[in-house]
């Protein structure tokens, strides 16, 4: 999984059936000192999360359909967490 | 899945069998900020998208989904056609 930070939101009306409904949000890749690292991705989200937050990102297909809750959908990556603090101790 | 930008169009008569009668297309992956960043690659179209459309794309295996029961071979599949986005 990776830490990301919510920083939009997509709007697609013609899309792929399985993923009618679902949220699409972009997210920025953040290191651990939240500095952006790397392109934006496009996630869809399953737990309610919004502009600004921090977030944790599945970037895996399994992963990412399952979060979505539907089989065999053409999605690979979703935010399966909104991330109150990290804590790196080492 | 990836924010892109639809360059261009592939023409390839001969390929894989599981390809035929699908769209290949060209894509820029852009940045939120509507910069393409990297490099373009070919990604087969699921929603009929076309030249100078945004689209988002979804790779790896999960590429072949949208055209299910066929099972093309594609690393890249074009799954939306975006209207906009907002930053915050």
């Amino acid at each position: 999984m990776q830490i990301g930070r919510v920083v939009g939101t997509v709007v697609a009306t013609q899309k792929n059936r399985k993923l009618e409904g679902a949220k699409l949000l972009l997210v920025q890749p953040l290191t651990l000192d939240d500095q952006p690292k790397g392109l934006a991705l496009l996630a869809i989200d399953s737990v309610g999360s919004g502009i600004g937050e921090k977030v944790l990102v599945v970037i895996e297909g399994k992963a990412a359909g399952d979060a979505l809750g539907r089989k065999a959908a053409a999605v690979d990556a979703a935010i399966i967490g909104i991330i109150d603090s990290v804590e790196v101790t080492g | 899945m990836q924010l892109a930008r639809v360059l261009g169009e592939v023409v390839s008569t001969m390929k894989d069998a599981n390809l035929t009668g699908m769209k290949l297309l060209v894509v820029q992956p852009i940045s939120p900020a509507g910069e393409p960043v990297g490099r373009s690659l070919v990604a087969l179209d699921s929603v009929g998208a076309g030249v100078g459309e945004n689209v988002f794309f979804v790779r790896g295996r999960e590429a072949a989904f949208p055209f299910y029961p066929a099972e093309p071979p594609t690393d890249a599949s074009i799954v939306g056609i975006v209207d906009r986005w907002d930053l915050d």
